[in-house]
C-alpha cells in the first residue's frame, strides 16, 4: 500500500531539484531541461491525485500541462536560437545590458 | 511488489534529475532528462494511467527532449560551460533549493495519508469522455494554445530578409 | 431738499468718469481731449458743489443730508451702508479740493505738456480726486478708511510718476510705508469704535448722547489711534519724513496731494469726529502739542535748505503743525480755515515754484537762482503774494487764520502760544528768504539766468487765480467778534453746527493785543531777511560759520532719516535677511530638497537591484516563492 505522500515527496524532490538547476546552471538550454523538470513534477502530482481521489480531472490537466510544455519548449528554443545569432552565446550572464 | 516497482522507478528518475542538473555537456544534459522522462512514464503506468503514460513517451521524450537535442546540435555551442563567475550565485540556489524541498516535505508529509482507491481507471475511453465533455473548453484553447506556439516558434525562428 | 438727494454720488461721478476715459482712451482723445476731460470733469464736480453753499448761506442752520445708495455690507450684526454724508463741513472740503484742484487741473496741462505719459498723469489725478471726495463725503469710518487707503494708493503712484528715477521709486514706497504705519493707528481706532459703539456710522457714533455713555478711557484710546492715523496722512511728528522725499512726483502733484488735499485729510478726519476729541482732553492735549512741535521743528529745518520744493514742503509740515494746533485746541473751525487758506497760498507757492523749475529746466537748487523777478514777472508777482500769506503779512489770508489759532490755544496754554508765535516769525523768516534768494538780487548762475522765461498761460493764469484767493481768502472768517459783528466769521457760523463752538476766557482786549503782535511780526521778520539775505549781504555765511553746529544739524534735517534708517529700517531689513537665511533657505529649502533627495537615494538604492543578470532575478522569484511557502506553513 503506498500512500499518496510517497508520489508528493518524489514530486517535491523532483520539483527542488529542477529549481536549484534554473538557479545554479548558465547554459539557456539546460535551463529549459530544468524547467521541463519542474513541469514534469506537477505532473506527477496531479496523476497521483488523479488516481488516490478517483477522479479524471487530474488526467486531464496532465494533458493540457503537456501541450504547454511543448508549446513552451518550443518558443523558448525559438528564442534561444534567435538570441545566438545575435550575440553568438548561449550563457545567459551574457545577456545582462537591461540593467542601470 | 508495488512498493519495489516505486522506489525503482523513483530512484531512477531522481538520477535522471541530478543528471540533468549536474551534467557539464548540455547533450549530456538532454539525455539525462530523457532518461528522467522515461522513469516517469512508468510510474504513470503504475499509477493507472496508461494513457498518460504513452503521451509521455511519445511527447515528451519523442518530440521535446528531440527538440532540445536539435538545437544543442545546431547552434554548436561550446559544450562546455565556462567556469562559474558568481559563486554567490550557486551557493544562494542551493540554500534556497533546501530551504523550499523543507517545506514542501513538509506540507506532503503533514498531508492526510490517503490509501489507493479500489476502482480501476485506466480506461482510455474514460480519459476521453472527461476530456470531450467536462474540458471541452479547456481542450479547445490548449489547442489554440499550441498554435500561438508554433506561430512564435517560426516567428523567432526565421532569419532577418537581407537587404 | 428732494431734489438733492443723489447729488454727492454725482460728486464723486464725475471724477470716476475722468478715470475711465482717460484711462482707457486717453490715447485715442490725445493731448486735447486728456486736457478737456481731465480738468473738465473736476470742474463739473466743482460747479455742482455750489448750489448747496447757496442754499447753506441763504439759511444757515441744520444742513445734514445723508444720501444712501445701497446696503453695502450686511453680516450678521455687522451693517454698513454705503452712504455719503453732506453738510457744512464736507461741502467745505468738497469746494476746496475741486476748486483748488481745478486749477492745479489746468496748470498741469501746461506743466506736463512734454511728458509722455500725459494720459496716465490725468488718470491718476482725477482718480486721486475721486478717492479724496469719497474721504470727505463718506458717511461711516469704514468708507472713509477706503478713501483714505486709496489716497494713499494714488499718492504713491503719483510720487513714483517718474518711476525709471530710482529716487522717484524709492520716495514713493517710503510714503506708503510711513503711511502704512499711521494706517495700522487708523485701522485700530475704526476696530476699536467698532467694538465700542457697535456701527461705523458717524450718525451712530458722532452725537453727544452715545459718545458719553462711554467711558472715558475707551474715547482717549480711540482718539490717540485715530490721531495716530492723522500723524501718518498728514506728515506730524514723528511719521512726517515721507514728505520731503515726495517731492520727487511732478510738482503739481506736489500741490495738489501733499500741500492742498490729501495731507489736510487729518485734520478733517479730526474735525469731523470732534465729538471724541472734545470729550478727551488728554488726546486733544497731544494733538495739539504734536502740532505745535511739529510747527516749529519744520520750521527750523526749512530755515537752511537750498532745495526749492523741500522749502515749501517743510513748510507744509510745519503749517499742518498749525493746523493741528487749531484741532488741538478745540478749535475745529479755525483749523478748517487755516486748512482753506493754506490750500490757497501753498498750492500757489508749488505752482510758482514748479514755473520756476519749468524756466530754469528743471533746476531747484535756490543757490543756483536770483534775480528772476526781471523776467518772470506774473511768477514773482503771484509768488510773492503767496509768500506774504504764508509769512501771514497783515490783511491776507494767512493772517487770519493763522492769528485764530494762535488766538484759541493762547486761551488754552501761553505755553503752546508762545511757541506758535515763535513758529510763525521762523515762517516769515524763511518765506521772505525765499524772496530774497530766488527773485531778488542778481543771477546766481549766468548760464541758466539766460534761458529763463516766463511760463505760458495755461500755468499762469492759475497762480493769477490762486494769488487772488490767497489775498482776499481772509474775507471767508474775519474775527468779527472783534467789532461786535459776529456774522463776519462766515466759517465758523457755517461750521458751527457741526464743530461745535469753542471756549474763549479771555476778553476782546487781549485778543486784539495778540492780533497787533500777529501782524507786526512779518513786518519784524521782513526787515530781518532784508538784513540777511539782501543785496551784497554775506551774514548768512558768516552766521552759518559761527554755529556751525546748529547749521549742520538743521541742514541735516536734525538726522531723522538717518536714525530711522538705523532704528528701524536696518533692523528690520536685517531681521527680513534672518529669516530669509534661517527658516528660508536653511529651513523650508533644505526640507524640499531633503525630501527630493530622499527620493533620489531610495531610487540610487532601488536601481542596483535591476543588475541585468536573469539568475538574480529567478533567484528573487524563488525567494519569494519560499517566504510565501514558509509563511503559509508557520501560520
Amino acid at each position: 500500500m503506498i500512500s499518496s505522500s510517497l508520489y508528493l515527496i518524489l514530486s517535491a524532490i523532483l520539483f527542488t531539484i529542477g529549481v536549484v538547476g534554473v538557479l545554479t546552471r548558465r547554459n539557456a538550454i539546460v535551463i529549459l531541461m530544468c524547467i521541463e523538470l519542474m513541469l514534469n513534477s506537477v505532473n506527477l502530482t496531479f496523476v497521483a491525485f488523479s488516481r488516490y481521489l478517483v477522479s479524471m480531472t487530474g488526467q486531464v490537466f496532465v494533458l493540457m500541462t503537456v501541450a504547454v510544455a511543448a508549446a513552451e519548449v518550443a518558443v523558448g528554443l525559438g528564442l534561444i536560437i534567435a538570441l545566438y545569432r545575435q550575440k553568438k552565446t548561449a550563457d545567459i550572464d551574457d545577456v545582462n545590458i537591461l540593467k542601470w | 511488489m508495488e512498493i519495489v516497482l516505486f522506489f525503482l522507478f523513483a530512484a531512477i528518475a531522481v538520477a535522471g534529475a541530478l543528471g540533468v542538473v549536474l551534467a557539464r555537456q548540455s547533450d549530456h544534459s538532454a539525455l539525462f532528462l530523457l532518461l528522467n522522462f522515461v522513469a516517469l512514464a512508468a510510474i504513470y503506468v503504475t499509477l493507472n494511467a496508461p494513457f498518460l503514460a504513452a503521451v509521455q513517451v511519445i511527447v515528451y521524450a519523442g518530440a521535446i527532449v528531440v527538440m532540445f537535442l536539435f538545437v544543442v546540435i545546431m547552434l554548436n555551442v561550446a559544450h562546455r560551460e565556462r567556469p562559474e563567475t558568481k559563486p554567490a550565485q550557486r551557493y544562494a540556489g542551493l540554500l534556497l533549493g533546501a530551504l523550499l524541498l523543507v517545506g514542501l516535505i513538509y506540507v506532503a508529509a503533514s498531508n492526510p495519508q490517503l490509501p489507493p482507491a479500489l476502482t480501476r481507471t485506466d480506461n482510455v475511453a474514460d480519459v476521453g469522455e472527461a476530456l470531450f465533455a467536462e474540458h471541452l473548453l479547456p481542450f479547445e484553447l490548449a489547442g489554440l494554445l499550441l498554435l500561438i506556439g508554433v506561430v512564435g516558434a517560426v516567428v523567432l525562428g526565421k532569419r532577418k530578409l537581407e537587404d | 431738499m428732494g431734489s438733492f438727494d443723489r447729488l454727492p454720488w454725482l460728486l464723486l461721478l464725475f471724477p470716476l468718469l475722468g478715470v475711465i476715459i482717460n484711462g482707457f482712451f486717453g490715447r485715442r482723445l490725445g493731448r486735447k481731449g486728456v486736457s478737456l476731460v481731465g480738468p473738465g470733469m473736476v470742474l463739473l464736480s466743482f460747479l455742482l458743489a455750489l448750489p448747496p453753499l447757496l442754499g447753506l448761506i441763504q439759511s444757515p442752520g441744520e444742513f445734514e443730508l445723508h444720501s444712501r445708495l445701497f446696503t453695502w455690507i450686511a453680516v450678521g450684526k455687522f451693517e454698513v451702508e454705503a452712504s455719503l454724508l453732506l453738510d457744512p463741513l464736507s461741502l467745505v472740503m468738497v469746494l476746496v479740493v475741486t476748486g483748488v484742484g481745478f486749477l492745479i487741473h489746468v496748470y498741469s496741462t501746461g506743466y506736463m505738456a512734454e511728458d509722455a505719459r500725459f494720459a496716465r498723469f490725468f488718470t491718476l489725478l482725477n482718480l486721486f480726486v475721486f478717492s479724496m471726495l469719497t474721504l470727505v463725503l463718506a458717511d461711516n469710518f469704514l468708507l472713509l478708511y477706503v478713501g483714505w487707503e486709496l489716497v494713499g494708493f494714488c499718492s504713491y503712484m503719483l510720487i513714483g510718476f517718474w518711476f525709471e528715477k530710482p529716487s522717484a521709486a524709492d520716495a514713493g514706497k517710503k510714503a506708503f510705508l510711513v503711511n502704512r504705519v499711521g494706517d495700522f493707528g487708523f485701522a485700530l481706532g475704526v476696530l476699536l469704535i467698532l467694538v465700542t459703539f457697535g456701527s461705523l456710522a458717524f450718525a451712530d457714533v458722532l452725537n453727544a448722547e452715545a459718545v458719553a455713555a462711554i467711558a472715558p478711557g475707551t474715547i482717549t484710546a480711540i482718539t490717540l489711534l485715530l490721531f495716530v492715523g492723522a500723524v501718518g496722512k498728514s506728515a506730524q511728528i514723528p511719521l512726517y519724513v515721507w514728505l520731503p522725499d515726495a517731492m520727487e512726483g511732478p510738482t503739481p502733484v506736489s500741490a495738489l496731494i501733499h500741500a492742498a488735499t490729501m495731507v489736510t485729510a487729518g485734520v478733517y478726519m479730526i474735525a469731523r469726529t470732534n465729538v471724541l476729541f472734545h470729550t478727551s482732553p488728554t488726546a486733544s492735549g497731544v494733538v495739539a502739542w504734536i502740532g505745535v512741535l511739529t510747527a516749529f521743528f519744520a520750521a527750523t529745518i526749512a530755515l537752511v535748505q537750498t532745495d526749492l520744493k523741500r522749502i515749501l514742503a517743510y513748510s507744509t509740515v510745519s503749517q499742518l503743525g498749525y493746523m493741528m494746533l487749531g484741532v488741538g485746541v478745540g478749535g475745529y473751525a479755525a483749523g478748517i480755515f487755516h486748512l482753506t487758506t493754506h490750500a490757497f497760498f501753498k498750492a500757489l507757492l508749488f505752482l510758482g515754484a514748479g514755473s520756476v523749475m519749468h524756466a530754469l529746466a528743471g533746476e531747484l537748487n535756490i543757490l543756483k537762482m536770483g534775480g528772476l523777478r526781471q523776467k518772470m514777472p506774473t511768477t514773482y508777482r503771484t509768488f510773492l503774494w503767496g509768500a506774504m500769506a504764508l509769512a501771514g503779512f497783515p490783511l491776507l489770508s494767512g493772517f487770519f487764520s493763522k492769528d485764530e489759532i494762535l488766538w484759541l490755544a493762547a486761551n488754552r496754554s501761553w505755553l503752546l502760544w508762545g511757541v506758535g508765535i515763535a513758529t510763525a516769525f521762523l515762517t516769515a523768516l524763511y518765506a521772505f528768504r525765499m524772496i530774497f534768494i530766488v527773485f531778488l538780487g542778481h543771477p546766481r548762475d549766468k548760464k541758466l539766468f539766460n534761458h529763463v522765461h516766463e511760463s505760458p498761460r495755461a500755468m499762469t493764469m492759475p497762480l493769477r487765480v490762486l494769488a487772488v484767493l490767497a489775498v482776499i481768502g481772509g474775507l471767508l472768517n474775519l474775527p468779527g467778534e472783534l467789532i461786535g459783528v459776529e456774522r463776519l466769521g462766515l466759517i465758523n457760523n457755517l461750521l458751527e453746527h457741526a464743530l461745535g463752538h469753542p471756549h474763549t476766557h479771555m476778553g476782546r482786549g487781549p485778543q486784539w493785543v495778540l492780533l497787533v503782535m500777529s501782524g507786526l511780526l512779518p513786518l519784524v521778520a521782513l526787515v530781518l531777511a532784508q538784513s540777511l539775505w539782501g543785496i551784497r549781504s554775506d551774514r548768512p555765511q558768516q552766521l552759518s560759520q559761527r554755529y556751525i553746529w546748529l547749521y549742520n544739524l538743521l541742514v541735516n534735517k536734525y538726522y531723522v532719516d538717518e536714525l530711522y534708517m538705523a532704528v528701524v529700517v536696518n533692523p528690520l531689513r536685517r531681521l527680513g535677511d534672518f529669516f530669509a537665511e534661517s527658516t528660508d533657505r536653511q529651513g523650508i529649502d533644505k526640507a524640499v530638497n531633503g525630501v527630493a533627495s530622499l527620493m533620489s537615494c531610495l531610487g540610487e538604492g532601488a536601481r542596483r537591484l535591476q543588475t541585468g543578470y536573469i539568475r538574480n532575478y529567478s533567484l528573487g522569484i524563488v525567494l519569494g516563492v519560499v517566504v510565501v511557502i514558509g509563511y503559509l506553513i508557520l501560520r
